[in-house]
């Protein structure tokens, strides 16, 4: 009897809990970063800016007085994951918007998503494919992105290239997303830009020497060379081109190699590297008259009181996607479909971390390539190159 | 800059794969040594080369103990480790088969590598090479003077092993331990403390492994499973328990990935040492130097 | 040995038909049918992968490239051909089980360990192959554009309708295999497993039987792509690479090998400790994962689904 009695009470206690969790008291946020695994590069700032984001907007009183709830999973880089985690957001936790993931393939298994259940995502991965629907030749309806695409970084460092005479090229990428969709945009843009490209190697993201690669370079002389990875490989591969005496081609890098301690790595071998980065990497190179001073000046002095190590620019990516949801939550409240049209029509001049934002019904990405700004290494720092 | 003739090129290509060949061929001995006494391949033997570097980071850069000093702590306490991971993980298991050994030194494999994020984090870390980053040009062909390094300690590593087995009383009781447990303990070998004996050596040898390349590809936390992965293939190639082939499965895979990579494509590079690997296999099941009844014995 | 009676195989399917209902009852874990879903397509494999190292003897660290085969094989032939999806996971399935036919009868004289390399090899050949046929495959970034599943006009389009037709499909390749086992077939293969000298002798065709299973298993990896690819909408070489060849071990050898309960029970203890439990542990989580894992294998050699007979015999024995 006694039993029975404990297995009711149970079950009632269970389903009126159901009802108790009731429609949100806050603004929900959701948020999908791969903050361990192989790309923790990207999702572990990611995450420690966007808490370091939502906590100061509720210090300052929330939205419209209501506080911004932010709920972080980690999708690890897997694709499988990434979707699960999205669905869990929205139907579970019913956020009124997502944020992330890190990766362009992460994003692309999770922007079916997005339509489907009409919820409206920022994501921070490069690919143009994540908010382009080249079937219907259209803008993805409610997805944006905040990165700037790899389109971006590749029309910088061709203009740069054909400013400076070179059209011989060899490129080199590691053969991940990232490697491969930079790797695509060099092949596609090169004739635009009348570029010959005489070499096209790769690597593996876990590879302990890219000597061969370069050597097949070398025996072909191009006039530049321009590499796409991130992580060790883009250190390694600067050690072995100055190991190989090969200084005097200039080396490109791709905007991932945005972080200090990728020149500090690279023990001297980083000197003279160009690569195009983001307002945000170079803080402290932006006069005061630039546009984006003040918000690139006080993240980097936030993140680095609050986590004390080095601002990583991907960081900055979800600072951007965060102030938007954000902006749009204050101006529409919680209406999935309010903050898609506020996103798409009232983002005009939005002044990020990695630029200055414009978004349109034909445009979910909203930078130009004025977004990145072509820096060379000097004196183991950067400096704007001219 | 000058420029570079193809027998410069197909030298350089060589030089790099024999460098990249004898960091799997020291991961293949560490391979060797467990799997001669124990049949046990240890998956988390890549695990031990990432320690190696990433101790030896924090005792010669971190603390700044000379490299002399620093070497050989880093090995003591990787060995360690591998001692551990003995007790911890392989000699509880109450009924060892092939799939719960390899399932054990997996989850070995992934609790070091957690432990190793934990304590470094994620980020990729470097270690001043052991005699300067000058470059040397010999026969049109760079060689940076870390790659002696590896060689060298490669060579020093298969003479030390090949006398300690055939010629101390040690290394002949941990290779009866392997030939026959049951007969090795009717006459007094502690088959317990050789299997001891073999984690703590193989640990060793990958900290060396680990000490030795940091230099030329960095070091971080997970990047023990491909370096495993490798190894393993050279184990194989060479023949299961032969140091001779261990070494020379190494030395091919590294080869082939460089002159495949430099004369082919670069992209493929690693199928094709995979594919040359299944062939010698299909057409000698044991590897080169490997021992046709040994291989019959297990089964899963 | 192995019995499959009525209630255990209809309390599998009362279990199966009752799960979402009970999951939508509870706050918090609705989201599980989701979850369930991939614990379902696992299943699909390490069904397979379970007769092939529990009953067969032999091992493949490189099951990983036929989930992957079915799923591209589905995707490239939907997304860019637009043919019927139905008839593509046939294709995917007789592509596989080719490949498998060819790489298995070589592949299948190996032993051991050896045995493991060649499929860990022929894993991540594959692996390279999804990687750099990007024209076809979509690289590294993946392709995306893959249909839904319906038939006859009824769409597979939410979580709970997907899951019972991935878990219908698990169901029906359950019962299957267990009339494999009981079969004429199962005791040749049992018969290879504890020794081949002498089943050979007796006049089973050993080589014949491991690469049937070799292909049966690779047919039910690829339906699992398949159904994978259509329910995200999307794929990318990751998913498919060496790291899930061996989670696949893992949940065999969680679940116990010898015990098709096992490949079950493993595939759904993985799926919801990597996809949902662990996420609690944060920064620990790899940890406690390795944790978890070495414990199970130290105290529970026949996984879980051996722990009813240890206790079995552990209190026969007061």
């Amino acid at each position: 009897m006694k039993l029975r009695r404990i297995v009711i009470f149970t079950t009632v206690c269970l389903f009126s809990l159901g009802f108790l969790v009731s429609p949100a008291l806050a603004f929900k946020v959701g948020a999908v970063f791969s903050v361990t695994g192989r790309t923790s590069f990207l999702g572990d700032p990611e995450k420690k800016t966007a808490v370091m984001v939502a906590e100061q907007i509720n210090a300052a009183g929330g939205i419209n007085g209501e506080k911004l709830e932010l709920i972080v999973y980690d999708s690890e880089g897997d694709a499988t994951k990434a979707n699960l985690a999205v669905k869990k957001l929205i139907t579970q936790d019913k956020v009124s918007v997502v944020i992330g993931p890190s990766l362009s393939g992460t994003s692309m298994a999770v922007v079916p998503l997005a339509a489907k259940y009409k919820t409206p995502l920022i994501s921070c991965a490069a690919s143009y494919k994540i908010t382009w629907d080249k079937e219907k030749g259209t803008a993805r309806k409610w997805v944006f992105k905040t990165p700037q695409t790899d389109t971006m970084a590749v029309d910088a460092i061709y203009s740069a290239l054909k400013q400076k005479g070179i059209s011989k090229i060899a490129i080199m990428s590691v053969t991940s997303g990232f490697g491969a969709s930079g790797r695509g945009e060099l092949i596609r843009l090169a004739p635009e830009y009348g570029m010959t490209i005489m070499a096209d190697e790769k690597y593996g993201p876990k590879d302990t020497d890219m000597t061969v690669q370069l050597t097949k370079i070398k025996g072909l002389a191009p006039k530049a060379i321009v590499n796409w990875s991130v992580g060790p490989t883009q250190v390694v591969v600067l050690r072995n081109w100055r190991d190989l005496g090969m200084k005097s081609i200039p080396f490109y890098q791709s905007h991932g190699f945005g972080s200090r301690k990728n020149i500090e790595l690279a023990a001297g071998a980083a000197e003279g590297v160009f690569c195009p980065l983001g307002a945000v990497n170079i803080a402290e190179l932006l006069t005061p008259y630039d546009t984006q001073y003040a918000v690139a000046q006080r993240y980097l002095k936030d993140y680095k009181a609050k986590y004390n190590e080095p601002l990583s620019s991907f960081g900055g990516h979800a600072w951007d996607a965060l102030h938007m949801a954000a902006q749009a939550l204050a101006s529409v409240g919680d209406d999935k479909a309010k903050i898609r049209d506020y996103l798409e029509n009232n983002i005009k001049g939005f002044v990020g971390q990695h630029g200055v934002f414009f978004y349109s019904p034909d445009d979910h990405i909203g930078l130009d390539k004025a977004a990145f700004r072509m820096v060379v290494v000097r004196d183991g720092d950067w400096a704007l190159a001219d | 800059m000058e420029t570079i003739t193809p027998a410069g090129q197909l030298f350089q290509y060589l030089i790099t794969g024999i460098t990249v060949g004898s960091i799997y061929a020291m991961v293949a001995v560490g391979f060797n040594i467990i799997y001669n006494v124990t049949e046990i391949i240890n998956f988390a033997q890549g695990e031990f080369v990432m320690l190696g570097g990433l101790v030896m980071v924090s005792l010669h850069v971190g603390m700044g103990l000379p490299l002399i000093a620093a070497f050989p702590a880093t090995m003591i306490i990787v060995t360690l480790v591998g001692m551990l991971l003995d007790r911890l993980a392989i000699s509880p298991i109450r009924r060892p088969t092939v799939l719960s050994l390899i399932i054990a030194t997996i989850a070995a494999s992934i609790l070091l590598k957690g432990t190793a994020m934990f304590i470094w984090g994620k980020d990729p870390y470097d270690l001043p090479a052991f005699s300067g980053r000058n470059p040397i040009t010999f026969l049109g062909a760079v060689i940076q003077p870390q790659y002696f390094w590896v060689i060298g300690f490669l060579i020093i590593t298969v003479i030390v092993l090949t006398l300690f087995f055939e010629k101390t009383i040690l290394g002949k009781a941990m290779s009866a331990c392997a030939d026959n447990p049951d007969a090795a303990s009717l006459v007094g070998i502690n088959v317990k403390q050789m299997i001891l004996l073999s984690f703590a050596l193989s640990a060793a040898i990958g900290a060396v492994a680990g000490i030795v390349v940091t230099p030329i590809s960095l070091m971080e936390y997970d990047r023990g499973a491909m370096l495993a992965v490798k190894g393993f293939g050279a184990a194989v190639l060479g023949g299961l328990g032969s140091f001779p082939g261990a070494v020379i499965g190494g030395l091919i895979l590294g080869a082939i990935e460089s002159l495949g990579a430099g004369l082919i494509s670069s992209g493929y590079k690693d199928a094709f040492a995979l594919i040359v690997l299944m062939f010698v296999l299909f057409y000698k099941p044991s590897g080169i130097f490997g021992d046709i009844e040994v291989s019959k014995i297990k089964r899963f | 040995m192995l019995r499959i009676g009525k209630l255990p195989i209809s309390t599998f399917a009362f279990l199966i038909i009752i799960f979402p209902w009970v999951a939508h009852q509870i706050p918090g874990i609705e989201h599980y049918t989701d979850v369930m879903v991939f614990a379902g397509i696992y299943s699909l494999i390490t069904i397979g992968l379970s007769l092939l190292m529990g009953y067969a003897g032999q091992i493949s660290v490189g099951h990983a490239a036929f989930y992957g085969i079915g799923a591209y094989v589905s995707g490239i032939l939907t997304a860019r051909y637009g043919l019927n999806p139905w008839i593509c996971m046939l294709a995917g399935i007789s592509v596989a089980g080719a490949v498998a036919l060819i790489v298995g009868a070589p592949c299948l004289k190996l032993k051991g360990h050896y045995l493991a390399m060649a499929t860990l090899a022929f894993g991540i050949i594959i692996f390279i192959v999804f990687n750099e046929e990007a024209e076809w495959t979509g690289g590294p970034d993946g392709m995306s554009g893959i249909p839904g599943l319906s038939i006859f006009g009824f769409d597979f389009d939410s979580v709970e309708k997907y899951f019972y037709l991935v878990w219908g499909f698990v169901f029906a390749a359950f019962v299957f295999s267990v009339n494999i086992i009981q079969s004429g077939a199962g005791r040749a293969l049992r018969a290879i497993h504890s020794s081949e000298t002498a089943a050979n002798a007796m006049g089973v065709n050993v080589s014949g039987y491991k690469v049937l299973v070799f292909v049966y298993s690779a047919v039910l990896a690829s339906l699992a792509g398949s159904l994978y690819a259509h329910y995200l909408n999307f794929i990318n070489p990751a998913t498919f690479d060496l790291f899930f060849s061996i989670k696949l071990l893992i949940m065999i050898a969680l679940g116990g090998m010898h015990n098709l309960w096992g490949a079950v029970i493993g595939a759904g203890i993985i799926t919801f400790l990597n996809y949902e439990w662990l996420h609690y542990f944060e920064e620990f989580e790899v940890i406690v994962y390795g944790a978890i894992l070495l414990v199970v294998v130290i105290f529970f050699p026949d996984g879980l689904a051996g722990i009813p007979d240890m206790l079995k015999k552990r209190l026969g024995k007061h």
